[in-house]
């Protein structure tokens, strides 16, 4: 690169340069392309143009020296030095975009930074797994029509037993390992089973009713790998003329696909609620199973007893109506692999932190 | 739950040959009778039958003295050249055998009851290559000071002979799950019935009056025996508390000499300990057919028996000797000394017999009582005195009330075979049993409520099968009738089945038998839904909202106690304390249910800091319970029918309020430190903008209010959250430093809790009308103000916003300034102002405007004056 400098006000060839002189201003313009050619960075470009094309340069001089010729050169002096200078013109603006492009490149590449650090400045946040399990579940049976239902957690014993079917001193209503509130006359237990919401919804929704609920329960059981004193259910409940154990098979069998993959199914066994009449007691088929594939228990199901549907004011002989319950604990423990309770219900943030927001 | 020995369910249903205790369960779930365990055969490994062939008594030191034994074990002993085998040596302690006599040995390997594993050993200087058997050792019964000598069981078997098929030790037993309608599976004859249900396997009924195995018993005519009353004056429920009461003598048996190894192995396996012959005669006869027996020393009573309900002074010790208090309600056995008829009480019906009465060492005569109780009478007294005795299990669940009879003659006859004595001819049997139910079942209910196309005949058949009586509704045979879909049949349940009381249970029946896995799969058409209400979309959106803000859900357990309260710093009158209690609470300490989520919230922040948690967002979303000071209890209403709407108005009184609340807690970094810088540490104000970011979640605009006065909160830095009318909504802030420290929760820790309810009923509830967005330029406007320092920056910043109106489009504030500079108890707040026109462009008029009214405003409402003004 040529060192450019100033051409002082002595220079003899300032003088030389006449604007008539063709070949001295082709000169110029060589010499002024070959310092813009020359130029590295943006001021050198800058440097080159004032040389060359600033005012003290040899063809703005020579340019103004074109007023003081003979009219008849003035034209041609005129013609030469305006086609010069413009060509000399394009050649710095075109060189201008090269350099700010180089230089617009260059600093992008300077100023990358090392995006493999870590970059978690906020913890981030997650919802707890059963309460998403319950909402999916809640979806797929939305997605069908149904609605959730929901009740209180502290429940009058009659919604809990009475409405269910369970005398007063019905065997079930002692296996229940419920927990009873004070006063002894209260009437009060903590529900234990999502059942009293079938009883609720029925008294006060119009038929047919197709609900689940999804909701927390509560038994007498010390925590343990496999016991929650608190746990939740989903229970189902659907009146409707005509429905029969087949139906109930139907949403089950479909339930258990969404849940558990397309090759799950279910599987029912005899067994007794006093709310249900059949009754069964439900497994899944678990393709997933640890071990190979096999069949799990998940809960239990029937078709409403007839004295439900009394106490809730529905006519059996012409409504029937199917439900059935899982826990949902047991639910996302064979779901996704957990073998002990302790870590669903104590609470550690790090066991919600696990899983994505959808399950 | 009852535990079945397959070899003994076989004496009553055809067991195929290869019956394992796997198999025989798979075929039991099938009609409904769950796995609840298999119990692996008592003893594993080798255990032989031996014979003694030298026995050399060594004393030692201690005293003690051993016997040094060699036992012929045939293979099981060491082989020699000449193709026979060695005795092994074994050091035996007991010494009521001798040599010649064939002995049970567990050699090294075998494994006996305990687990017990047997190796070989070095004690008393010799090696003591395996072990010789007491019963109790096998698992047998209580016997530990005698080894078991064959021949005195009635038995033989050559040396080498594998002692657990001998002796029943290699059986696995099969535990079953009952369920509460199926009282007579607590019996081999239930099981066994059900098992040829589900295999078809030829079922034999020990249990029907006509099949009695003593054919004398049934012969001998009844009456004058042992004179029995039944004296009920108040049946729960308008219920006979007994209507059967069999009673039989038998004399001269050696009542409290052991039972029969086979059945003490037998009771043994079933789960129940051998105690003496009388008493494990009547527990055999329970365990095989189902009735409860109680064996009585005749010579201690004294005649008339009455059966009646207790009075007020009775007094009773029952035989495990606790002495009880007895309620108007229990139904009582009595009897009559000197003369005054029902004067002692005997026992509890059904539930469990009294210490006065019971067979003890001198008994020869016993009288045997086999009787009906009912279900409720026994269920609660057996509930009030918390004895769940195997009898009170059964007839809880309901006892076939004709088998007391067959029962009897059984246990007599066993008593007589392994005591000796004689069975009185006489037998008492007071008999007000009514007639078997018969139920109207419509022919077609099976098919419409299972959903597969079951026949008539089906229906009627499979209904025979369990024991039903089946004819057609005009009173013919049921078979090949009713075909029509209108049909009925009369169906009359058998008397072991005091469940099948209504129609569908009868329909249960029927899908059973035929096999659920017959049922369909058919996926009902619902009629078309609403999706979700408001309500749970907005608590979905509250929850996902947190979660997205940094937060983590957490579930806590509601229960509380009030040394947490404590903890917290309630006061004692707060309303916190008033809280539901629970009568039978997991843990003393925690007897009631919370009444704020934070009590438990702080509880899982502890657990989380006791990990090593240092930087913690947590939260909790759920239902606290706020009982009233005056609620009125439930009422009791029966089921099975609709309450009233009086009635389901004063249940609905009597549930205490329950709103859903969502709790938060925040300690450590609210943003980390690192690389890129330093982090920021939580506050008061994070809380408050989690509040504010729940809050428009749900679409409503919460103000924040200084409260120096709210448990657990910091008083000088929290906010009482408001809706506009002033509605509480909840707290937010720094957590006081007391209740920190005495929770070990790290300084400056912050919390918040709203009631979510409030807040859902506060929103909007319908589609929200959007502003239209303006494209004009925004014109910026600084404001600093002077202001006293108690003034809050919240009634500034609501002067200013009413001042600006409605040009203003957003205020911040970008400075808080106190000092010497704005003077003594003054602060200064600087504001950024952005002002927009929806139709226009802003003038420097309009903006000059909005500032002087905003300023105008502040000075009015809080005395701010702009600053260097």
């Amino acid at each position: 690169m040529s060192t450019p400098s100033l051409p002082s006000e002595n220079d003899p060839q300032r003088l030389a340069l006449s604007p008539l002189d063709a070949g001295a201003v082709e000169q110029a313009l060589t010499d002024a392309l070959a310092a813009v050619a020359a130029a590295g960075d943006l001021d050198a470009l800058k440097t080159a143009r004032l040389a060359h094309a600033g005012d003290r340069s040899p063809l703005s001089l020579a340019n103004r020296e074109i007023g003081r010729l003979a009219p008849a050169d003035k034209a041609v002096a005129g013609k030469l030095l305006g086609s010069t200078r413009g060509r000399l013109t394009a050649a710095i603006a075109a060189r201008q975009v090269e350099l700010e492009a180089e230089r617009d490149a260059r600093v992008l590449v300077e100023e990358a930074v090392d995006v493999t650090l870590p970059v978690d400045r906020a913890p981030r946040g997650a919802r707890h797994p059963l309460e998403l399990l319950q909402e999916r579940v809640a979806d797929i049976f939305v997605a069908m029509g149904w609605e959730v239902a929901e009740g209180p957690e502290v429940e009058a014993e009659w919604f809990n037993f009475d409405a269910l079917n369970f005398g007063p001193d019905h065997p079930a209503r002692q296996m229940q390992d419920t927990f009873f509130v004070e006063p002894a006359d209260a009437g009060l237990v903590l529900r234990t089973h999502t059942s009293p919401v079938q009883a609720r919804t029925l008294l006060s929704r119009d038929l047919p009713v197709y609900v689940v609920c999804p909701g927390k329960t509560f038994r007498t059981d010390e925590l343990d790998a496999t016991h929650t004193p608190v746990f939740h259910q989903v229970e189902g409940l659907a009146v409707d003329k005509g429905l029969t154990m087949a139906h109930l098979k139907g949403t089950l069998d479909h339930f258990a696909r969404a849940i558990f993959g397309p090759e799950s199914r279910t599987r029912l066994r005899p067994a007794y609620f006093p709310f249900t009449e059949p009754s069964a007691e439900m497994d899944f088929w678990f393709p997933q199973k640890k071990g190979g594939p096999g069949w799990v228990e998940w809960g239990g199901c029937g078709m409403v007893n007839p004295n439900v549907l009394r106490a809730c004011g529905v006519d059996p002989d012409v409504y029937s109506g199917f439900a059935f319950g899982m826990g949902i604990e047991r639910t996302l423990m064979f779901r996704h692999g957990i073998a002990d309770m302790h870590d669903m219900v104590e609470g550690d943030a790090r066991f919600s932190q696990q899983f994505a927001g959808v399950i | 739950m009852p535990r079945i020995p397959l070899s003994w369910l076989a004496e009553h249903v055809a067991l195929p040959a290869g019956a394992t205790a796997e198999s025989v369960a798979a075929d039991l779930v099938r009609v409904g009778l769950e796995e609840e365990a298999i119990h692996p055969a008592a003893v594993s490994g080798p255990l032989v039958i031996g014979e003694v062939v030298e026995l050399t008594p060594e004393p030692q030191k201690n005293g003690k003295t051993i016997n040094w034994c060699r036992v012929d074990v045939g293979t099981y002993g060491e082989p020699r050249e000449d193709g026979t085998f060695a005795p092994r040596g074994i050091v035996c302690g007991a010494h009521n055998f001798e040599v010649g006599h064939r002995v049970v040995v567990a050699l090294p390997g075998a494994v006996l009851p305990g687990p017990f594993p047997i190796a070989s050993r070095k004690t008393y200087g010799h090696v003591s290559d395996g072990m010789i058997c007491s019963a109790r050792e096998l698992g047998l019964g209580e016997d530990h000071d005698g080894i078991i000598v064959i021949s005195r069981l009635g038995l033989d078997a050559e040396p080498g002979t594998d002692a657990r098929e001998l002796l029943g030790l290699g059986e696995e037993v099969l535990e079953i799950n009952v369920t509460p309608d199926r009282g007579y599976c607590f019996a081999m004859r239930g099981v066994a019935r059900e098992y040829g249900h589900s295999t078809g396997a030829a079922y034999t009924d020990a249990g029907l009056p006509g099949v009695v195995t003593d054919p004398a018993a049934v012969s001998r005519p009844a009456g004058g025996g042992v004179a029995v009353e039944i004296a009920d004056d108040a049946p729960v429920d308008g219920a006979a508390g007994c209507n059967r009461f069999v009673a039989q003598v038998v004399r001269g048996v050696a009542a409290s000499g052991p039972s029969p190894t086979w059945m003490q192995r037998r009771l043994t396996q079933a789960g129940m300990r051998p105690i003496s012959l009388a008493v494990d005669v009547t527990n055999y006869v329970m365990l095989d057919l189902g009735q409860p027996l109680h064996a009585y020393d005749l010579a201690q009573l004294a005649e008339p028996v009455v059966v009646r309900r207790a009075r007020p002074d009775d007094a009773l010790t029952t035989l495990d000797a606790v002495a009880r208090t007895l309620h108007p309600e229990d139904l009582v056995i009595t009897d009559s000394p000197h003369g005054a008829a029902g004067a002692r009480v005997l026992g509890l019906a059904g539930v469990m017999g009294g210490a006065e009465t019971e067979v003890s060492a001198g008994t020869t005569d016993l009288l045997l009582e086999a009787a009906h109780f009912d279900p409720v009478s026994v269920a609660r007294t057996a509930r009030r005195h918390r004895l769940p005795s195997e009898a009170a299990k059964r007839f809880e669940r309901g006892v076939d009330p004709q088998l007391a009879r067959v029962a009897v003659a059984r246990a007599a006859a066993l008593l007589v075979e392994h005591g000796g004595g004689t069975v009185d001819d006489a037998v008492t049997d007071v008999d007000r049993t009514g007639p078997a139910r018969t139920l109207t079942l419509p022919v077609d209910l099976p098919a419409r409520l299972v959903g597969v196309p079951y026949t008539a005949d089906e229906v009627a058949e499979t209904l025979r099968t369990i024991g039903c009586t089946v004819a057609s509704g005009d009173g013919a045979d049921g078979a090949g009738a009713g075909a029509g879909s209108g049909g009925t049949l009369e169906v009359t349940v058998p008397s072991w089945r005091p469940d099948l009381q209504v129609p569908v249970d009868l329909v249960e029946e029927v899908a059973r038998l035929r096999g659920y896995d017959a049922i369909p799969s058919v996926l009902p058409a619902a009629p078309a839904g609403r999706g979700l209400t408001e309500g749970q979309l907005a608590r979905r959106a509250v929850a996902r909202a947190l979660a997205g803000d940094g937060w983590t859900q957490t579930l806590s357990y509601p229960f509380v106690g009030a040394e947490q309260h404590d903890a917290l710093g309630l006061p004692a009158d707060d309303d916190r304390r008033r809280a539901l209690r629970l009568a039978n609470p997991l843990a003393d300490t925690q007897p009631e249910m919370r009444t704020n989520l934070l009590t438990t919230l702080l509880e899982t922040a502890r657990r989380n800091v006791g990990r090593g948690a240092t930087d913690l967002a947590l939260y909790e979303i759920g239902l606290v319970t706020r009982p009233l000071p005056d609620a009125p209890p439930a009422p009791q209403l029966p089921g099975a029918v609709r309450p009233s709407d009086e009635d389901l108005a004063r249940l609905a009184a009597a549930v205490p309020p329950q709103p859903r609340r969502v709790a938060g807690f925040l300690a450590g970094a609210r943003e980390r430190a690192g690389w890129w810088g330093p982090g920021r540490r939580a506050d008061h104000g994070d809380a408050i903008a989690a509040v504010r970011l729940v809050a428009a979640t749900v679409g409503v605009e919460v103000q924040a209010r200084a409260d120096s006065g709210h448990a657990p909160w910091h008083p000088g830095r929290t906010a009482r959250l408001e809706l506009a009318d002033g509605t509480l909504v909840g707290h937010a802030g720094e957590l006081h430093p007391e209740v920190l420290a005495r929770l070990d929760l790290p300084a400056r820790s912050v919390a918040f809790e709203l009631d979510l309810d409030v807040l859902l009923a506060a929103a909007p509830g319908e589609p929200l009308q959007a502003t239209p967005v303006s494209t004009f330029p925004v014109a910026k406007e600084d404001l600093a103000f002077v202001v006293d320092a108690d003034v809050p920056a919240g009634d500034l910043m609501a002067a200013v916003r009413d001042g600006a109106g409605d040009l203003l489009e957003e205020l911040r504030v970008f400075d808080v300034f106190t000092g010497p500079q704005v003077g003594e108890g003054k602060k200064s707040l600087a504001f950024s102002l952005r002002l927009r026109a929806a139709d226009r462009t802003l003038t420097a008029a309009d903006a000059a405007a909005v500032r002087e009214a905003a300023v105008a405003e502040a000075g009015r409402r809080v005395g701010a004056v702009l600053r260097g003004a």
